[in-house]
């Protein structure tokens, strides 16, 4: 069979999204990348919530499933449990995961079942018309907080984390040589990979990320972590982080001020658990940057394989099937009557 | 038509009885939650089905795990009903009663007949406990019990006296107690303890010690019936074995019977079973059957909440499994919107309702049949499905099977109707023979060619469309939630595609309907004077006191609904033949409001909502109501 090119995993159908909202964007790398790692279309299957991002499977030419809102970690699971053999992902966003179906990836996330589950993270309501979510930062002036919200937001990759996830990571939408990787990382993984998207709603929550994605700031806001790499970044590679001397976290620190080299700033470790938190935490204060790349990856026990330990090994056949039933219904006490009963 | 099994071999044409204690003894055991009542009546069951008597149990616990002992409240019982008759429900009443505290006699004693036998345990009849129980005195003192036959018994002690020599704590010693009381009352009917110590000795077979005890308390309270100058009104009970069909049997209750058939069910469509589930009294022991069905490739998933549940199961099911999801009443409401998904993307699913008293929590522990509407037309938007209730815990199993059958074969989901009584009652089985036509395979094709592959193109018999898996080769495609264009399957948001699409998925039930059987006549003529119409778990009452009415020469009927929705296509012209039609359900009159949407035979409707079965008495009631004494 000939090597699938990334347009050969587009739909036919128009997609219908904003002219210039950042899920194009994903898609773009998301077609890429299932291409470059030799994905098959029949065997790949996308699932999806309720929202702008949960579109995404229409326009994807594999298997696909626009579930109902919040339930898709739910559905890819049976899915999956059902055929161990499909590559599944998932498609969610900010409300859509985190609001209405935050039980879901809670638990999706603990259990560890081999999928990637994507947040398209926009910090707004795009499809019912600009809502304030669970991730909009806070006094954001929406429809539904005329006076500016009063919630604190939730941070996903910090969700994830608490929820126990074994691979987290955060990427901007419009930046696919992060994006791109991590996705494709995300799909080798062994587990349940949650991948956060920093996605721009040009709608209603225009700019958003510009901090973190402009050109000239972008850098200065930003990390990019890669385990074994010292944390380095700023425009001028002049910034890192290290250890808090004499206490207990993170610190901002400039390059040589002081003396500092990189050999004094932390190297990055994706099994490092509680790095992996600080990590998730960094970017809520100002001056702080916002870590992008692959937080934690620590293997783990696989739910699916773990949970077809006692199955038998092939499919069994009808008869085979009916004999044991039959077995099983007379492991309980029987008799016999009529005539011929003892 | 292919029609699945269509009803269980069971007990049905045995003789019906009009003469308690000669041809069925009604049994109740009750005492403290912890006392191990459930333990011992299903043990006496199992040895009255054993011996070859027909029987029907009605466990009866409190929704507290262990509530404050000697209370009202935690009083646990089990009633069983062990005839050489047919035996369709617990009994009305009690001809005997085993009170193993004050507070299990004063909530049962209302139930015991007139001059009925009462067992009581005195060790356990403390000034305390009686007022605990709220006696004004002590009942086996003041003459309050003189309408009854009373054996006051030394219970705790004798089974103390019995286990002394084990060295057993005092403690530990009496927690055998019921093993006693069982002992005495397997003596009552003349039977042997082997079985029971059989039973124990597998039971315990880790712990030789507690399983030591407990035969010895069996057997002494066995030997203390043999020996003991009882008084002369307590005579024992001889109970024959019924005529029961030849066959091998056991005994089921309906959640083990509901869970073996949908495995046999998903089998016979050569299917993968997969149960999506999350606790909820009282569907919890299907997930827990499952479960022990692994080593047979049946797939079991405790999910986080209700709605996780059915979408696993949707799921496995759009992967090509036998999604099969089970809760109650207020799980069922939580999985709406995704049975709505499952309806509109006309994936197999099966939904099992066990039934129990609503609304809201409700009465967890108590039986109930007021899930129909919620059923029938619990959804947003048009958006139907089959209904099917099984009548009695031993067509269960049956019920299972032909749920995975219409499901499969005309691509929808299909609620099943069952309730906390049959789900916990247990009565004789005759196991399946696979050899049977009534099992014959049904098997599923998935398609795999990609010629003209439509995924939402229908058949014009079934109405279901062509089931592509995911990982079959040319065949991807998008389903979701969102209207399909006929065909395609692409997102439409055209009206007279909405309109098409609607009445495709009203003819899937109209399909259904064609496929089911006419609906026939379960007792008596199939015209007369008064026909008792009944679904579910009625149909034990029903079924007694309609062929009671007409050994009397009453012109009484029985119908029993197994399709509720879509409804027999001739049960209209059925119902004509009556000049009346009662509805007797344990809901507020839900069966007759539908039938009154849908044909125009008059219907009445008599209802209760008590958390238990109707009783004998009551029906017998309605017939007596309808056509005079």
């Amino acid at each position: 069979m000939t090597d699938l090119k990334p347009k050969d995993f587009a739909s036919s159908l128009d997609v219908r999204w904003c002219p210039g909202c950042g899920d194009y964007a994903v898609l773009k790398s998301l077609h890429k990348i299932l291409a470059d790692t030799g994905a098959k279309l029949e065997d790949t299957l996308c699932v999806s919530g309720i929202g702008c991002s949960s579109r995404l499977p229409y326009y994807m030419a594999t298997y696909g499933f626009h579930t109902i809102h919040g339930r898709a970690p739910a559905i890819a699971s049976g899915a999956k449990l059902a055929n161990p053999d499909l590559d599944v992902w998932v498609f969610t966003g900010d409300g859509d995961g985190l609001s209405i179906g935050g039980n879901h990836l809670l638990h999706a996330l603990r259990r560890n079942l081999d999928m990637q589950i994507v947040l398209f993270n926009n910090q707004i309501y795009g499809l019912t018309k600009g809502q304030y979510s669970p991730t909009s930062q806070k006094g954001v002036r929406t429809p539904s907080s005329p006076g500016g919200t009063i919630e604190a937001p939730l941070n996903p990759a910090r969700f994830a984390i608490g929820a126990g996830a074994k691979f987290i990571a955060r990427s901007v939408d419009t930046q696919a040589k992060v994006l791109g990787p991590i996705l494709e990382a995300a799909k080798a993984f062994e587990g349940t990979a949650f991948v956060e998207v920093l996605q721009n709603c040009v709608i209603f929550n225009d700019g958003v990320f510009d901090r973190l994605k402009d050109k000239k700031q972008g850098p200065d806001n930003t990390l990019l972590v890669e385990h074994g790499k010292p944390m380095v970044f700023g425009v001028n590679r002049d910034k890192g982080l290290r250890a808090k001397p004499g206490g207990f976290g993170l610190e901002v620190v400039t390059l040589e001020e002081g003396g500092l080299s990189e050999d004094d700033l932390l190297v990055h470790d994706e099994s490092n658990h509680a790095l992996a938190v600080a990590l998730a935490e960094l970017g809520e204060n100002e001056g702080e940057p916002t870590v992008l790349g692959i937080l934690f990856r620590e293997a783990g026990v696989e739910f699916g394989a773990a949970s077809r330990i006692g199955l038998p090994e092939n499919k069994l056949s009808m008869e085979e099937k009916l004999s044991r039933l039959s077995a099983t219904l007379r492991a309980s006490e029987t008799w016999d009557v009529g005539e011929d009963a003892a | 038509m292919q029609n699945g099994p269509e009803h269980s071999v069971s007990t049905h044409e045995l003789p019906v009885s009009q003469q308690p204690e000669v041809d069925y003894v009604r049994v109740r055991f009750a005492g403290d939650s912890g006392d191990g009542i459930q333990m011992t009546g299903t043990r006496l069951a199992e040895s009255a089905a054993r011996f070859g008597n027909d029987i029907a149990t009605f466990p009866d616990f409190p929704a507290d795990i262990r509530a404050p002992s000697g209370t009202i409240y935690g009083v646990s019982a089990y009633s069983l009903n062990i005839g050489h008759s047919e035996v369709d429900t617990f009994g009305d009443e009690t001809d005997a009663l085993v009170a193993l505290n004050p507070a299990a006699l004063r909530k049962y004693l209302e139930g015991v007949k007139q001059n009925g036998l009462l067992i009581i345990d005195m060790d356990a009849f403390t000034e305390r406990a009686i007022s605990k129980a709220g006696f004004a005195g002590n009942p086996l003192e003041d003459g309050s019990l003189t309408n009854f036959r009373v054996l006051p018994l030394e219970i705790t002690s004798n089974t103390e006296k019995a286990l002394k020599e084990t060295g057993l704590s005092a403690k530990d010693a009496r927690r055998c107690k019921n093993m006693w009381t069982l002992g005495l009352v397997l003596w009552l009917f003349e039977r042997s303890t082997a079985d029971v110590e059989h039973w124990i000795e597998q039971k315990f077979h880790k712990k030789p010690d507690v399983a030591k005890a407990n035969i010895l308390a069996l057997q002494a309270g066995h030997l203390y019936g043999e020996v003991s100058d009882l008084p002369p009104d307590v005579s024992r009970y001889r109970i024959q074995p019924a005529p029961l069909m030849e066959g091998e049997y056991r005994s089921i209750n309906g959640n083990e019977g509901m869970a073996y058939g949908l495995y046999a069910g998903a089998t016979l469509a050569d299917l993968e079973l997969f149960y999506g589930s999350y606790p909820i009294t009282p569907a919890s022991p299907l997930l827990h059957t499952v479960a022990k069905l692994k080593e047979l490739g049946a797939i079991s998933f405790q999910a986080e909440d209700e709605i996780a549940a059915v979408c696993a199961a949707i799921g496995a099911s759009y992967a090509g499994h036998l999604g099969v999801t089970g809760s109650s009443g207020p799980g069922i409401a939580l999985k709406t919107e995704a049975i709505g998904l499952a309806i509109m993307t006309e994936l197999p699913l099966v939904i099992v309702n066990v039934q129990r008293g609503g609304p809201s929590t409700g009465l967890p522990t108590k039986t109930e049949q007021s899930d129909l509407f919620q059923a029938i037309w619990g959804r947003n938007g048009d958006a139907p499905l089959p209904v099917i209730a099984p009548a009695h815990p031993g067509e269960c199993f049956d019920i299972g099977v032909e749920a995975a059958k219409l499901a499969t074969r005309h691509m929808t989901p299909l609620m099943v109707l069952s309730d906390g009584y049959i789900a916990n009652a247990s009565a004789p089985w005759k196991l399946p023979d696979f050899s049977d036509p009534a099992y014959a395979p049904f098997p599923v094709t998935q398609v795999s060619n990609p010629e003209g592959f439509q995924p939402f193109c229908h058949d014009e018999e079934t109405m279901a469309r062509p089931w592509a898996v995911p990982g079959t080769p040319e065949l991807m495609h998008r389903i979701g939630g969102l209207e399909k264009q006929a065909g395609s399957g692409n997102i439409s948001y055209d009206g007279e595609n909405h309109q098409l699409m609607t009445e495709i998925r009203a003819r899937k039930l109209e399909a259904v309907a064609n496929s089911i059987p006419l609906q026939h006549v379960e007792s008596g003529k199939s015209t007369g004077k008064l026909a008792l119409l009944g679904w579910g778990s009625s149909w034990g009452p029903i079924r007694v006191a309609a062929r009671r009415a007409e050994l009397d020469g009453k012109s009484v009927s029985h119908i029993h609904l197994r399709h509720l929705w879509p409804l027999p296509p001739n049960l209209e012209e059925l119902l004509s033949g009556f000049d009346r039609v009662i509805i007797p359900e344990m809901n507020n009159g839900q069966l007759a409001t539908v039938l009154r949407s849908q044909i125009s035979t008059p219907v009445e409707s008599v209802t209760s909502v008590k958390g238990r079965p109707f009783l004998v008495r009551e029906i017998a009631q309605i017939i007596e109501d309808a056509l005079g004494a």
